[in-house]
């Protein structure tokens, strides 16, 4: 089981945490060709590797954060702040 | 008797020539039927399958072998019963023993509102023309007499549905008979073989540079599942997929004690006993993005859990393997079968957590676009385009099972 160091709580299960998908994804302007909406509503990088994406701690402080995480190992690179700019 | 010697190998295992009419990316059940079906359907045999590991070895090899077709919309059931059409006839058509047993595929109904439900699913397969029955306690008590009953169980039966068609088949079999026919049609089957790059020539793709060297192509197509993604970036695109490990797992093998598939939605879980004799179970999506064969404990836990709810005889049995396969999982948990944005290469995927049911289905009509170049009807709605015009087929918020 992945230990998340949430960062309000700490690490804890991850059975205590929702995977919220892909960070740092822009919406685009209400104007938007479809073409653009339907990328940024389904398609997705995917990426086998760093991935960066949000958790929520929905079985502990409730809070939203970010993760870099690895999807192959799983490995938690770094955890950040809803607000903060994505580690480069 | 021969004592299990002297067996001729069932298929070739090629090397890969400079050139090809087709190529097919991925040697699961999918990129081998594209090839059976390019070689038998559309008299292409100058075909190739590339495949990174061994055949067979990927979600092939990691699924829980059900079959069946209960889908809600037109569009889905069409080409799901065709699948399992396809199946039906099978072991004949490739003179391979496939171990296809209908068995039948029970889906539980814990409240009122999954009696509601479930009749209006079944109504709608009817309305498919595919056979469907709802089915009262008694009846479930007669055709699976382990699982728990009693109206004090912790996961009440107050009903459910059956489609008898729907059953296993065995999957090794299934990516080996396809192999071993359509090599016997001239398909070259080349294993240990990663693509690694496209080369575009006049905007289109021309050829794939791999660990066994370059190999030239006029049609290419993808049937790569949970790495569909990382195939398409090499060609330069996105896919509106996320992948994400689905796990199963199996108990030592015990006597017959269950001769049915049986879904509890409401859970996730589902199980059913093989011809070896094990217990086979799987669930719900390990839900955050994952590369990694494995899965998560707590999943696993979850479906354990579950499981021994709806049969608490099974308590005492030991796990012997779990496992996960990486699966392409779209939005509307819909497959896409068509063109790319790059002329000259097709996709076969987001089959998500159903793939093996779908392979003969997968196979005819995927073999078809790369033959003709034009979709094949049944496949004609499941564009990649559709999530750009919004022309979603969303059996994933319609059934509210895993698909």
């Amino acid at each position: 089981m992945m230990q998340i160091p949430c960062i309000w709580c700490g690490p804890r299960d991850e059975n205590e945490f929702v995977c919220g998908g892909t960070s740092h994804i822009a919406r685009p302007a209400v104007e938007a060709a479809d073409q653009e909406w339907g990328e940024y509503l389904f398609f997705r990088d995917n990426p086998k590797g760093v991935h960066l994406e949000r958790w929520r701690h929905v079985y502990g402080c409730g809070q939203w954060f970010n993760v870099a995480r690895n999807t192959v190992t799983h490995e938690i690179l770094h955890v950040y702040r809803m607000t903060d700019v994505p580690p480069a | 008797m021969s004592g299990h010697k002297h067996w001729s190998p069932a298929w070739r295992d090629a090397a890969p020539k400079s050139r090809y009419d087709v190529i097919v990316v991925g040697g699961g059940g999918h990129g081998l039927a594209t090839a059976y079906y390019l070689a038998k359907n559309h008299g292409l045999t100058n075909v190739a399958v590339l495949e990174r590991g061994w055949i067979g070895g990927g979600n092939t090899g990691r699924n829980t072998t059900i079959v069946r077709s209960n889908y809600l919309y037109p569009e889905s059931a069409r080409l799901y019963d065709f699948s399992l059409k396809l199946y039906e006839g099978l072991s004949q058509e490739l003179n391979f023993n496939i171990m296809l047993s209908q068995r039948g595929l029970i889906l539980l109904a814990h409240s009122r509102h999954d009696l509601d439900s479930m009749a209006g699913w079944a109504n709608a397969m009817r309305m498919n023309g595919i056979a469907a029955e709802l089915l009262s306690v008694a009846q479930i008590a007669e055709l699976a007499p382990a699982l728990d009953l009693s109206p004090s169980a912790r996961l009440p039966v107050l009903g459910g549905f059956c489609q008898r068609r729907g059953g296993s088949a065995r999957h090794d079999a299934v990516a080996w008979g396809y192999a071993r026919a359509a090599a016997a049609l001239g398909v070259d089957i080349i294993q240990n073989c990663e693509v690694q790059e496209f080369v575009q020539e006049n905007g289109r793709v021309a050829a794939v540079k791999t660990s066994r060297g370059v190999i030239r192509a006029d049609r290419i197509g993808i049937a790569a599942a949970g790495h569909s993604s990382v195939i398409a970036k090499m060609a330069g695109f996105r896919l509106p997929v996320t992948s994400y490990a689905l796990q199963a797992m199996v108990s030592e093998p015990i006597k017959p004690v269950l001769d049915t598939v049986v879904l509890s939605p409401g859970t996730g879980a589902y199980v059913s006993q093989s011809d070896k004799g094990e217990i086979v179970m799987g669930a719900m999506l390990d839900l955050f993005p994952s590369y990694a064969q494995r899965g998560s404990f707590a999943v696993t836990q979850a479906i354990l859990a579950a499981t021994l709810e709806l049969f608490p005889s099974f308590s005492r049995l030991q796990l012997l393997r779990q496992w996960a396969g990486i699966v392409d999982v779209v939005h509307d948990s819909s497959p896409i079968i068509g063109p790319t944005p790059l002329p000259g290469l097709f996709i076969n995927c987001g089959w998500g957590t159903g793939g093996f049911k779908a392979i003969p289905a997968g196979g005819w009509t995927f073999a078809h676009v790369l033959a003709t170049g034009v979709s094949h009807a049944l496949a004609e709605p499941f564009q990649l385009e559709r999530f750009i015009s919004g022309r979603l087929i969303d059996e994933a918020a319609a059934s509210g099972i895993a698909h």
